[in-house]
């Protein structure tokens, strides 16, 4: 998924929109693979943990995530959740969540353009994660459905486990490119072992 | 590498997840205008530096963002435990270090 494409800046020049990944090949090996995810619109909720029901999914549970259709939502503290979606939903969110949340007590703050979802998808997925992330991601600690904020080498990343050997990776985009080259070279480092 | 109990995530995590807070428990004067230079500057710059076990603000900022306080010893760099932010300090037997 490509953010490219052209506009119209302020003064009525063309302009375009480059993606933080845009001109990089990154890994696509049945072995490793890394993809831009599907959700696309991406909030943080602040607040009771029950106003995430109002999203879709459930209230997660610590370091859990919880899922409903194509929404997610993230446990990253006692009341701070990251709430995913695709991005055609991102207006509706904000048009009806927003306003049928307690504004003295809760936060939705729109930070899709703040950081990327990818989808690391393989066998050697969590070797590759392990390349920089101190986390024991063995299925018995990190298992399917776990959920947390953590470090990947210098960058914060948010990583979930979707299945076996498929994780959910958000990134600051900025930090993107530095993330997929280190796992470019952790997947380098394994020898496909 | 430390592995540090996070409170609110209930969860042994690596220390690379954690920022240093300083000194726990130090309480603000309540009314700041009826203290003294030497109360002032005792609050602000003045901690207790112990060599053994020491009550400390860690922040577990690459996690889920909570501060929390802990007891650590300055001598082995043993965490003795962790508890949350706002909770009492507790009265450790010295042994148990």
């Amino acid at each position: 998924m490509s953010e490219t494409g052209s506009m119209v800046d302020h003064a009525g020049m063309p302009a375009s929109r480059h993606g933080p990944l845009d001109g990089l090949s990154l890994p696509g090996q049945t072995d490793f693979s890394v993809s831009r995810a599907v959700h696309a619109a991406r909030f943080i909720l602040r607040g009771e943990s029950i106003h995430v029901s109002a999203f879709g999914p459930e209230v997660p549970d610590r370091l859990r995530a919880s899922t409903a259709g194509s929404r997610a939502a993230l446990w990253l503290g006692p009341d701070e959740f990251l709430l995913l979606a695709p991005g055609e939903d991102a207006e509706a969110i904000r048009n009806t969540l927003k306003p049928s949340l307690p504004a003295a007590s809760t936060a939705l703050v729109d930070v899709s353009h703040r950081q990327i979802g990818l989808t690391l998808e393989g066998r050697l997925a969590a070797r590759c994660l392990s390349a920089g992330c101190p986390l024991d991601l063995g299925l018995a600690s990190f298992p399917i459905g776990m959920a947390t904020r953590t470090i990947y080498l210098k960058t914060e990343i948010v990583l979930w486990r979707q299945g076996d050997a498929r994780f959910h990776v958000e990134v600051w985009r900025s930090f993107a490119p530095y993330l997929v080259g280190h796992l470019a070279d952790a997947l380098r480092g394994t020898n496909g072992l | 590498m430390l592995l540090i109990r996070c409170p609110y995530c209930e969860m042994d995590r690596p220390e690379l997840e954690f920022r240093y807070g300083g000194e726990a428990h130090v309480a603000r004067p309540p009314d700041p205008m009826a203290t003294t230079d030497e109360e002032w500057a005792e609050y602000l710059y003045f901690r207790s530096n112990p060599r053994g076990l020491h009550a400390e603000r860690w922040r577990h900022i690459h996690g889920c963002g909570r501060f929390f306080n802990c007891i650590r010893d300055t001598v082995s760099d043993r965490i003795t435990l962790t508890y949350k932010a706002g909770e009492a300090r507790p009265t450790l037997d010295k042994g148990a270090a």
